[in-house]
């Protein structure tokens, strides 16, 4: 057994964490910043931090992710980490020429009380930050939160350093699209685009980390969200964000700024969610629901009704963010299936009371918050197995342990490709997620049957 | 290389002029020092370069910290420790099972606890009113879920800065639990200037705190312990089958597929064999000053390296039987891989090699590449010292920085009573006479390497960019940050670190492995169709025949 020490009897730990359902925050900061174009993350701490953020996005993506560090040596970390951060800025500007520097904290710096809104208006007024350049800052403090809340920190710090109001309202809508991949971004672009909706999304990752082989590198490729963009969402008509814990405090920050009205909702995975977020585009941007997405919600529909025999009573066990768990459990519960048991890494009061309004009075089991992880998980599965684990590629020694098949999704997701190029949300999203489902458990149902029963029409 | 036209043409002091022109003048200066254009003397004297040294702020670089190495390289691959990460969440999660350390339990009940990342979470609290109480707190329920043999604290960069005291930690808990061995490394990340201090923080600790504590060797003849083995990709399963079949004992391996026991009694061998130089130099230093056990340099990565390895080994022990197996494995061996050697040959020979990896395997990997006939044009490392490129006679002129003085260094001193030298001096002298390479003799990456080669000491972005531009390698090899960049060049990369989820390619069925990988990855059609057939006939010749 590759989880050999996982005993069935829970026992009560405080301090301990074991196989952690998150991870820190800065790593967030790290994707979001890239989701900017010609914008180079960078993180400010000890080099180990960009390197393992570097090279978790990496596996996930199978793309090149740049980011620069300020390399703290015991020095900067004793006398404070401005002469590196400054010094960086000037390097960067030089060397690699981005339009943007995202810097973000780390629990080093921020132990430290390194304060980067001083360092960066120093960096200006000694002139590293050439003209027509921009280096913006977050704090993301690895010992709060978790990846999640880094991302939206970061994505926070963009929409109140860059976006100005003009007083000229374009007829555009802003959307900020929580931690999605850069498939659900493109799908998000398709969807307005094909209500005939003008959006500014941030972050986009489409085109940044799902890029074409070319024999060509471009170190800023062509995605990501345009600077004069940023700034233009003070002039938007509207804000939706997806994802209470990754996308509100983005969307409330530019209505305080900029008086841009928003509304945060689900995060449109599964049919359910994808219609709120489908009605919400319609009735703030005035628009009618056009033929072509109607079709896409009907073929969707028409697989959950056809197939429902195959879903309906069907064990959920899942771990992974917030946002993407209450439209999982949405989704899943509206399938007929049994979401039993759930856990993130991520803190946040009010997802305890989200997942409720969803599954109502029906029995499972929930943790969330710093004490929750996969070993707890687990023993919940040993206690009351299930037919499907959801969550990201470290599920897998579960799965392999419990024989319990796994649905990746999340992060990170090192083992398989197909995320960066096929999206989750939306009903594209949701079909492509059925027709995975279909195929584990169809392809059990094949392994295990006897051979009289093995059926050849499913 | 002389063959390579294209090579010659292009002068390596040029190359260096074009990467050091986009630097600020200060970066350039510190850069220059790090960028050597090979030159072997004829007493083996090559240029000096700098080398574990900072990188500068902002540098897009491949290192990461002393965390990293000294639980991600040093002690993660042992199974039966549990490793506890005392720090916020991401050190433990980004260093949980991405390494690739393969391990094999003796039984489906040997403790095994490779799969398990183990963490105190600190959050705020902790930052601002101290961690210790957490750290116990999480060491009791690691006792109370596992009862292990060892347990290990690794710091990160929090930890130091709050003033946490994990080894005061750990002394309190051991005394709590007598049984149990628990010891902590203060291997905060933004110690030294790369891995390397964590490994130097990491030897230390298991020297002091675990070897030595069983004086009962393990039985069978030539026992050697081979350090700086981490089994990537089952490397280290290859080495064994080896040794085993040559009747070579292999004691404990630090660390793949390692136990906790195996170090306690690692003092009790005959000779300490080291791969990878830079991790590991320390122990075996160590070992030797306080149990007299002499240590020699070997590489297993390569068939005609393990042959050479092994023949060393036959010549320390001088010992007829021992030797007649040996050559007989090595010839067998041998012969065994010759036909799929010489044919991947015929489709490698000439193609142009880089290697940026690590404190070795810059090196090591080489000979591999010389098998295939293929030159290595430019080479270094991410975090070594300037030992590992121009050998250890430097070891007394290097100067020691303030980042380096902050690891510490231990004072040995010969145990009392077990301090017992495996060799005579009459013998140690008549093996040096012999040209035998003891200790003092590693001669490093660069004596090994062409004249007019580039060595370049912690490559970072832009240079690998300029590299690439100029020389346009048949391969290039470094670790998963740079894997998509150079693919995106069109040109195949294979990562050194986790070999691509591939391997073994240690020994001689590793050598073959690597034969046929490096083959596929030069000869592959898939890097072929990058250019559409529209791109490559652009002009339109005739509009729809029909219409």
């Amino acid at each position: 057994m590759l989880l050999r020490h996982t005993p069935k009897e829970v026992m009560e730990r405080e301090a301990l964490t074991i196989n952690p359902a998150k991870t820190c925050q800065p790593i967030g900061a790290m994707y979001a910043a890239l989701g900017v174009h010609k914008c180079l993350p960078h993180s400010h701490g000890s080099q180990g931090c960009c390197a393992y953020h570097r090279s978790a996005l990496t596996r996930h993506y199978k793309e090149p992710v740049m980011a620069a560090t300020s390399s703290f040596t015991e020095g900067a970390s004793v006398f404070g980490g401005q002469a590196n951060l400054l010094q960086a800025i000037s390097n960067i500007f030089q060397i690699y020429d981005p339009d943007v520097i995202a810097a973000h904290t780390t629990c080093l710096s921020e132990t430290i009380g390194d304060d980067l809104p001083q360092i960066v208006a120093k960096a200006d007024a000694e002139g590293k930050i050439p003209p027509g350049k921009i280096v913006v800052h977050a704090s993301t403090p690895s010992y709060v939160g978790s990846h999640v809340i880094g991302f939206s920190n970061m994505v926070t710090s963009f929409v109140k350093q860059l976006a100005e109001t003009t007083g000229i309202s374009e007829e555009k809508i802003n959307i900020i699209p929580g931690w999605v991949e850069p498939s659900d971004m493109a799908e998000i672009k398709r969807i307005c685009a094909e209500m005939g909706i003008k959006i500014t999304l941030l972050p986009d990752t489409d085109g940044v980390l799902n890029t074409p082989q070319t024999g060509k590198y471009e170190m800023y490729p062509t995605g990501g969200t345009k600077v004069r963009d940023i700034i233009g969402m003070g002039d938007n008509q509207f804000t939706i964000g997806l994802g209470k814990v990754a996308s509100m405090p983005a969307a409330r920050a530019l209505d305080a700024k900029c008086k841009v009205p928003c509304d945060t909702i689900n995060l449109p995975i599964g049919l359910r969610a994808t219609d709120e977020f489908i009605d919400k585009l319609r009735t703030v941007a005035g628009v009618t629901v056009p033929e072509s997405i109607q079709t896409e919600r009907g073929q969707l529909l028409d697989v959950m009704t056809d197939m429902s025999q195959y879903f309906y009573g069907k064990k959920v066990a899942m771990f992974g963010d917030p946002d993407h768990l209450l439209s999982l459990a949405q989704f899943f519960d509206d399938l007929g299936m049994q979401v039993k048991h759930v856990v993130t890494g991520t803190p946040g009061k009010k997802f305890e009371k989200r997942m409720q309004d969803i599954l109502g009075d029906k029995e499972y089991n929930l943790k969330s918050g710093a004490n929750a992880d996969m070993f707890l998980l687990h023993q919940w599965i040993k206690n009351e197995p299930v037919d499907l684990l959801v969550g990201n590629t470290y599920g897998k020694y579960m799965s392999r342990d419990e024989d319990i098949p796994l649905l990746r999704v999340g992060f990170p997701i090192y083992d398989r490709v197909g995320h960066q190029y096929f999206p989750t949300i939306g009903y594209r999203g949701a079909l492509r997620m059925l027709e995975k489902i279909l195929d584990i458990f169809m392809s059990r149902q094949d392994r295990d049957a006897k051979e009289e029963s093995f059926e050849l029409v499913m | 290389m002389a063959e390579n036209i294209l090579v010659k043409a292009i002068d390596p002091n040029d190359v260096k002029e074009e990467i050091l022109k986009k630097y600020p003048a200060k970066v350039a200066r510190k850069r220059a020092k790090q960028i050597i254009v090979n030159k072997v003397e004829k007493n083996n004297d090559v240029p000096e370069i700098q080398a574990n040294v900072r990188t500068i702020p902002g540098i897009i670089t491949m290192r990461g910290c002393s965390y990293a190495g000294c639980k991600g390289v040093v002690l993660g691959p042992t199974r039966d420790i549990v490793h506890i990460t005392h720090g916020p969440i991401g050190c433990g999660f980004y260093s949980w099972l991405t390494r690739r350390n393969q391990t094999r339990p003796r039984s489906d009940s040997d403790p095994n606890f490779m799969t398990y990342s183990f963490s105190t979470d600190m959050q705020e609290d902790q930052i601002i009113f101290g961690g210790e109480k957490k750290l116990k707190q999480a060491i009791e329920e690691a006792i109370q879920l596992f009862n292990p043999k060892a347990i290990d604290i690794f710091s990160t960069c929090p930890v130091g800065l709050i003033g946490d005291d994990v080894h005061a930690v750990a002394r309190e808990m051991e005394k709590k639990y007598p049984h149990i061995n628990i010891f902590g490394f203060s291997c905060e990340g933004y110690k030294g200037v790369s891995q390397s201090a964590g490994h130097h923080i990491a030897n230390n600790k298991v020297f002091t705190e675990v070897v030595g504590l069983n004086d009962t060797p393990k039985e069978g003849e030539f026992r050697v312990n081979l350090l700086g083995e981490y089994n990537i990709g089952g490397d280290a399963f290859e080495i064994e089958r080896i040794f085993e079949k040559c009747g070579i004992t292999l004691h404990s391996t630090f660390s793949g597929n390692s136990t906790y026991d195996e170090f306690t009694s690692a003092h009790t061998a005959d000779l300490n064999l080291i791969m990878c130089h830079r991790s590991i130099n320390y122990m075996a230093d160590m070992m030797e000053k306080k149990y007299g056990i002499p240590w020699i340099k070997v590489n297993f990565i390569g068939a005609d390296s393990t042959a050479k390895s092994l023949m060393k080994i036959a010549k320390y022990f001088e010992d007829e039987e021992l030797t007649n197996r040996i050559k007989k494995v090595v010839d067998e061996e041998l012969a065994a891989i010759k036909d799929v050697r010489e044919d991947v040959r015929s489709r490698t020979e000439g193609k142009l090699a880089m290697l940026f990896v690590g404190g070795s395997r810059a090196h090591h990997y080489q000979d591999l590449f010389k098998e295939m006939g293929m030159p290595t044009i430019s080479a270094g490392y991410e975090f070594a010292h300037r030992d590992d490129y121009e050998g250890r006679k430097v070891l007394p002129d290097i100067k020691v920085d303030a980042d380096s003085r902050n690891i510490e260094e231990l004072e040995v001193e010969p145990d009392e009573t077990r301090f017992q030298p495996r060799l005579t001096d009459d013998r140690k002298k008549e093996l040096i006479e012999k040209g035998y390479q003891l200790n003092n003799d590693y001669d490093g990456m660069m004596t090994e390497m062409e004249n007019n080669t580039l060595v370049i000491d912690d490559l970072n972005h832009h240079e690998m960019e300029v590299l690439i531009d100029t020389y346009h390698p048949a391969i290039f090899c470094a670790g998963i940050k740079e894997k998509y960049v150079v693919q995106k060049y069109g040109i195949p990369m294979k990562q050194l670190h986790s070999y691509d989820y591939s391997g073994p390619y240690a020994g001689f069925v590793g050598a073959v492995n690597f034969y046929k990988e490096i083959d596929r990855m030069v000869n592959c059609k898939v890097w072929s169709f990058i250019e559409a057939p529209w791109e490559k006939s652009p002009e339109l010749t005739a509009k729809y025949a029909y219409l």
